[in-house]
């Protein structure tokens, strides 16, 4: 052999190195996004990733003949595992239930055969070099490659391609170096099975390649094309796709494609949708909530100390177990679901609704926007005047109502429809960064007027609203005085096409 | 958490349905696990047609007012009509083991089905007998200052009510607006213009050309000599090509009278679109539906005469005798299960099966009443009811109440979960098609050959039409079925056939015969929920004129 695959040989060792620390800031990354409390998550993950390296190490001895053709075996078995981790973690982060499981096991997997490959590489050069020497430059070469690694994950790779599309692009760049492997290390290589070996490598680099190109056919992906910040969580549930990503310091909530909320200003919507109503309802004890199974709504209704009974309605038991399978969520909505007094049922709200049942004090209204036909029934007369049957005379609703700069139609058209069901109606609005200007309605059987305060107890505990904001709230500025519209009934759903029409213009 | 099975879970990694990988493993023709064939009971009928008259014991005669032959709509609604008036002396006669005719359905834990008719448009203010119904049943709340009636939101049909599949794809709407050019566009205005002139149209009297009952419609020839041509005709008499505006016709004929637009009277085409507008520019009235379809009509009129009412009870044979100089008829009927006959004397009959029985079951009917009664034609229909553990994956625009397929010569599918608002997970589709296309030789065969096929139909022979018809639009929907079930009707609907409304056959057969009244959708020559309810009321109120009730009468 002569000098320049020595070189080239050196280079390997700092891909191969660049290669396995990205596998384990990855692993770390994803653990820290979907289970939350990242210094726990990224001790763990180094630990663990360490700890492999010399069990890999360790292992090592135990390889007694073909030693490059193993070495490059073992690169090929990292390209693959290391190059699929991202998605797989995904997918079983949304399907199983043993994810730490999975994830140890990745990480452990890979640190083994990132482990085997130096000592590997170091016997098979020994021969050739002198041992001062060997030692100095593949360590040196490994540690800048840890360095290129730590440097470019953050600044390039995640927020340029994602999680799913780095972990791939490593493995196929993991595997192309196991191919060259074959070429620069030939002379070592026994010559059966080689055309085999080099089969095996070119089918890795196909195959992480083809899971790379055809990625929009993986819905992961493509929603992360779609989506401004990396998806940490996915799940397909019958209802609805759950999908939560994390950037700017925060997480979001997107279902079927469409923003919930923005862990960083969700204080603002909720604290809008719930209190003015828990304000003006009389004597409130019992509390209606219809939609809003990520239990930020009921946090804020627990606030209210007179509230002893919260019942939640939620169609997807994906959606409200959530927080027990993401905890950041459970952090940020206080564990309410949990909570004694609130009882979840996962029932469609338009069939719960016409059951009999008792009646409540106020009711929260948070479903997603009337988007499709199904949700539209939502927001009927229909829906409305069998929901009003269950409050008290002196109680009182609060509509989500979509936004009534961006969709004015649509959103005067639940306001009439509230109207028509013999609501007395306030409209109001908030400003929150992630949505832009909010709609809600404050519907009340008898007529009533604006609350104007907060009850003493709750008002220390809110960030946004008080006294003041409570009245800028019901302060419509001129574009968004009321447009005329039909009412939404279910034999018409004039609403889902207000919708349809006035978010398309606008996107 | 369930264990997902390897296909699911790469099916979950790919973004696709297992069924569509299912597809990829050869295609193989699987049928549901499970369902089976209903059908009327049509041997009792050919016994019956073959001579079979077994005579009560003495001691099984029963002296009533009223017997009502046939638990159908239009029996029922006859019945309703008695009760309302206050009479209990009377019994209603039906042949099936439960009551309704082709308004019956089904239940299951999920949902209740229609298994025939499965809607009633909004009655127009001039239709008062079945307002009366309606309001009675809290489906209208009340009447609007003009008189027209409001119905309660949640029988309306829910939004969205009709889709059509056409080049791959679902489209809002029945018309396949999607694709069509110039040409298409330009003719069914034509059309429609067309249409809204009849609407509008007037005779001296100041009839609607078509007008629901069809009895209160004009019988000016300007209007009746439509009958004379059929649909196709008339449309390409108007110059008019478009296979659009043709399958929209045609489509529309198969579905309200089980006959194409070559085999249904022009006059019976026209009456479709122009019966159910009020006004000219206005829209079609609204549909009132139910999950069960007109089986919660079925449902409210056989609460009201659960006492009289006896299923299972096959009518052989009706006799007019005098009885000390009072004239009475005798009735004698089977009981399907036991094979005893009982008898009854009653006072007056409302005859409410479908005609073309009249001349096995009346003794002494008149030759030419007999003749008038074999001019009554009937389709053949075929409907499936499929359960489906999960819905379809959609293309276009979202699963509606009625589903069409443009290329096919089924009529599509409604959906039993659309009214209830069950809008994920498990559904019921109800599946149908008129068999009304064999279509050569002469016409007596035609549908007489059709049934046949359909009698000899077995059950994976049904299952397969339904499926590979449904798999146009839905290729994964075999995956998806848990329970196929099938019911051939053998005479579903009256045919509005060339000539035959406006004939002196169907207009006379309605003329009662004695102390004998006639009902039944068929005397209207279409077969309208709206007509069978409107000629049981009527047979109703002639039967209780002739008991000498004075009555306030709802026609």
């Amino acid at each position: 052999m002569n000098r320049a695959p020595f070189f080239l040989l050196y280079l390997n060792v700092l891909v191969v190195a660049t290669c396995g620390l990205v596998y384990e800031l990855l692993a770390g990354t994803l653990a820290s996004y979907v289970l939350g409390d990242s210094v726990t998550q990224f001790s763990l993950i180094i630990g663990v990733y360490l700890s492999a390296l010399g069990v890999g190490a360790w292992l090592s001895r135990f390889i007694d003949e073909s030693l490059a053709r193993s070495f490059i075996e073992v690169e090929l078995g990292v390209a693959l595992v290391g190059g699929a981790s991202a998605p797989l973690l995904f997918l079983s982060f949304a399907h199983l239930s043993w994810f730490r499981l999975a994830l140890f096991g990745i990480v452990l997997l890979i640190g083994t055969l990132v482990g085997l490959e130096l000592p590997l590489l170091m016997r098979i050069l020994k021969d050739h070099l002198d041992f001062r020497d060997l030692v100095s430059r593949v360590l040196a070469f490994d540690y800048l490659g840890a360095l290129v690694a730590s440097l470019f994950f953050p600044i390039f790779f995640v927020p340029r391609l994602g999680l799913v599309r780095t972990s791939l692009v490593f493995g196929i760049l993991n595997a192309a170096i196991g191919l060259w492997g074959t070429y620069l290390l030939r002379p070592l290589l026994p010559k059966r099975g080689l055309v085999a070996l080099r089969a095996r490598a070119c089918l890795v680099v196909g195959l992480l390649a083809i899971a790379l190109f055809k990625a929009d056919a993986l819905t992961m992906l493509a929603e992360e094309n779609t989506l401004p910040h990396p998806i940490v969580y996915a799940k397909s549930s019958p209802y609805q796709r759950i999908v939560i990503t994390k950037g700017q310091g925060g997480f979001q909530l997107y279902l079927n494609g469409n923003l919930q909320f923005n862990s960083t200003d969700e204080y603002r919507y909720h604290e809008a949708l719930v209190h003015p109503a828990l304000s003006a309802a009389k004597s409130l004890r019992r509390v209606l909530v219809l939609g809003g199974g990520d239990g930020l709504a009921v946090r804020e209704i627990l606030k209210h100390s007179t509230v002893d009974s919260v019942t939640l309605v939620d169609l997807d038991p994906e959606m409200t177990s959530l927080p027990e399978r993401f905890a950041p969520l459970a952090k940020l909505n206080g564990n309410s679901l949990a909570d004694p007094r609130v009882h979840v049922i996962n029932q469609d709200a338009f069939l719960w609704v016409q059951e009999p049942g008792t009646t409540f004090d106020a009711a929260i209204v948070d479903f997603p926007d009337p988007g499709t036909f199904s949700i539209g029934k939502l927001y009927t007369t229909r829906f409305f005047r069998l929901l009003k049957s269950r409050i008290s005379p002196r109680g009182a609703v609060a509509v989500q109502c979509t936004s009534p700069l961006v969709a004015p139609q649509a959103y005067w058209c639940i306001i009439r429809t509230l109207e028509a069901a013999g609501f007395s109606v306030h409209p109001y609005h908030v400003a929150v960064p992630a949505f832009g200007i909010w709609g809600f309605a404050l519907a009340t059987p008898q007529p009533s007027s604006v609350p104007s305060d907060i009850p003493a107890d709750v008002a220390p505990q809110l960030r946004f609203l008080d006294r003041t904001a409570l009245a800028a709230l019901f302060q419509l500025p001129i574009d968004l005085h009321r447009v005329e519209t039909e009412v939404n009934r279910l034999d018409n759903q004039a609403l889902v096409r207000y919708y349809d029409a006035e978010w398309r213009k606008w996107d | 958490m369930p264990r997902l099975s390897r296909r699911e879970l790469l099916a979950g990694a790919i973004g696709t349905s297992a069924g569509l990988l299912a597809g990829c493993e050869g295609r193989v023709r699987t049928l549901p696990p499970s369902g089976e064939i209903l059908a009327p009971n049509h041997s009792i009928g050919h016994r019956i047609r073959d001579g079979f008259r077994p005579g009560p014991a003495s001691d099984r005669w029963q002296e009533t007012d009223v017997v009502v032959i046939g638990g159908g709509i239009s029996g029922l609604a006859a019945a309703w009509r008695l009760r309302r008036e206050g009479l209990e002396r009377f019994v209603v006669l039906e042949l099936e083991s439960v009551a309704g005719g082709t308004s019956r359905s089904g239940k299951s834990p999920l949902t209740a089905y229609p298994w025939g008719a499965h809607y009633v448009p909004v009655p127009m203010p001039e239709n008062r007998s079945l307002i009366a119904i309606l309001r009675e049943m809290g489906v209208i709340e009340r009447l609007s200052p003009d008189g027209a009636p409001v119905v309660a939101e949640q029988h309306l049909c829910r939004d969205p009510g009709e889709r059509v599949f056409i080049d791959g794809t679902w489209h809002e709407g029945l018309y396949p607006s999607a694709g069509a050019r110039p040409h298409d566009l330009d003719e069914l205005r034509q059309f429609r213009a067309e249409i809204a002139r009849w609407v509008k149209w007037r005779d001296a009297k100041g009839r609607r050309a078509f007008a629901i009952p069809v009895s209160t419609s004009s019988n000016e020839p300007e209007v009746t000599s439509l009958d004379s041509i059929s649909i196709s005709e008339w449309i390409r008499r108007q110059g008019w090509s478009s296979p659009r505006l043709l399958w929209l016709i045609d489509y529309s004929c198969r579905d309200d009278y089980g006959a194409t637009s070559a085999q249904t009277s022009a006059w019976a085409g026209l009456f479709y679109f122009a019966s159910r507008v009020r006004a000219a520019d206005g829209e079609s009235q609204s549909l009132i539906t139910w999950p069960e379809g007109n089986g919660r009509l079925v449902q409210h009129f056989s609460d009201r005469v659960r006492p009289q009412l006896r299923c299972g009870l096959a009518v052989v044979d009706v006799a007019l005798k005098k009885v000390r100089d009072a004239q009475t008829i005798e009735i004698t009927a089977v009981d399907v299960q036991t094979g005893e006959a009982v008898g009854f004397r009653a006072r007056r009959a409302v005859f409410a099966a479908p005609q073309f029985l009249a001349p096995h079951l009346i003794r002494e009917l008149p030759k030419d009443r007999q003749g008038y009664a074999r001019e009554f034609e009937y389709s053949p229909w075929l409907v499936a009811n499929l359960h489906l553990r999960e819905r379809p994956r959609e293309r276009g625009f979202p699963l509606s109440w009625d589903n069409v397929l443009y290329d096919s010569r089924s009529l599509g599918y409604v959906t039993a979960t659309h009214q209830t608002g069950i809008d994920y997970g498990p559904t019921v589709l109800t599946w149908y098609s008129a068999l009304c296309d064999d279509g050569s030789g002469d016409r007596d065969r035609q549908a007489s050959i059709a049934r046949q096929r359909l009698f000899d139909m077995t059950w994976p022979e049904a299952a397969e039409i339904v499926l590979s018809d449904l798999e146009r639009a839905h290729p994964e929907i075999r995956t998806l079925v848990e329970r196929l079930d099938v019911m051939k009707w053998g005479h579903a609907m009256v045919r509005p056939r060339t000539g035959f409304v406006w004939s002196q056959a169907r207009r006379t057969a309605a003329a009662a015969f004695g102390p004998i009244h006639f009902a039944g959708t068929d005397l209207s020559g279409v077969a309208l929920c709206e007509e069978a309810v409107y000629h049981g009321v009527r047979a109703a109120e002639e039967a209780l004129a002739g008991l000498g009730r004075s009555i306030n009468s709802l026609m």
